[in-house]
């Protein structure tokens, strides 16, 4: 990973943190301030939405082509996406214990999310439970597209077909999802693009990890022979 | 004709106005604003992302260096 891009990212989280508590927001009643959450808690989602992504693209070409390095990185991105997963659940749940009354409402948003976490969970309870590596890698990236094709629906079609509290949902669908006015999109949108960099490096540095790790494993295995 | 245009523009100022308006009274830290105090939280706030992002920056560098070092051992066997 270049420098400047870790650069471009730690400088787009600055803005974003100086320019979400200081720039102007929508006086809305009952957020009252709590709105510029949304510049720290929404950016979680979008990346653990972004990391499952490129998961899910390492897992479908190492199936098409199997590789250690291919399910290396295909672990590596989901890992650091159900960290940020959580991250996102814990905030909302702060955030709904003063807007909504208590932290857990029931919100269909809100379970769609604890499931779907759940589900990338089983990702690493199934690695943990099989030896063979290519087993593990092949079983595993089989199961990862599905527990992709099982986030969306949860996060973002079932609450839109329900009534939700989360803004933008219940029969309301469309990209403009958080009433945002233009002033917020300024800071949210670097804010995201922040985040994505910032759990690509993490992501990164797993991987490079993971791969010398591998590496030690081949060297040991030499010796013995 | 111009009391058509005064009209709509009238009319135009109303909504302006009430959109504008919308939800102003909500209650905001406007006195935590005005005191400068928000500039504190702001600092500190700061100060820990920066020693978080460095601590990564560091963290980078210890692994890249370790891949080196690894790399250089395969070669010479």
């Amino acid at each position: 990973m270049k420098t400047w891009i870790k650069i471009l990212g730690v400088l787009l989280l600055f803005y974003a943190h100086i320019a979400g508590l200081l720039m102007e927001v929508p006086r809305l009643n009952i957020v009252n301030e709590t709105i510029r959450a949304t510049y720290f808690h929404v950016p979680m989602w979008f990346g653990m939405v972004f990391l499952f992504l490129m998961s899910l693209y390492y897992s479908i070409l190492y199936l098409r082509k199997p590789s250690l390095e291919l399910d290396i990185k295909a672990e590596s991105f989901a890992h650091a996406g159900l960290a940020f997963g959580i991250l996102g659940i814990l905030t909302g749940m702060i955030w709904a214990n003063y807007t909504w009354g208590s932290p857990w409402h029931g919100d269909p948003k809100q379970n769609g999310a604890a499931i779907a976490t759940l589900v990338y969970l089983a990702y690493f309870v199934l690695r943990g439970s099989i030896d063979n590596m290519e087993q593990k890698a092949r079983l595993s990236a089989v199961y990862n597209i599905f527990a992709f094709a099982a986030m969306i629906p949860l996060i973002f079609i079932i609450p839109r077909l329900t009534d939700s509290l989360h803004p933008g949902n219940g029969g309301n669908p469309g990209f403009n999802m958080y009433d945002l006015d233009s002033r917020m999109r300024l800071v949210l949108y670097p804010a995201i693009m922040g985040w994505f960099i910032i759990g690509y490096w993490m992501v990164s540095l797993r991987i490079k990890l993971s791969k010398q790790l591998d590496i030690l494993l081949d060297l040991e295995d030499e010796k013995l022979k | 004709m111009k009391n058509l245009n005064k009209a709509l523009l009238s009319l135009l100022l109303t909504f302006l106005i009430t959109f504008s308006s919308q939800g102003q009274d909500a209650e905001m830290a406007d006195v935590m604003r005005s005191e400068g105090k928000i500039y504190v939280v702001v600092a500190i706030i700061l100060l820990v992302l920066a020693g978080l992002i460095l601590y990564l920056f560091l963290l980078d560098k210890k692994v890249t260096n370790l891949e080196r070092m690894i790399n250089e051992k395969r070669k010479t066997k």
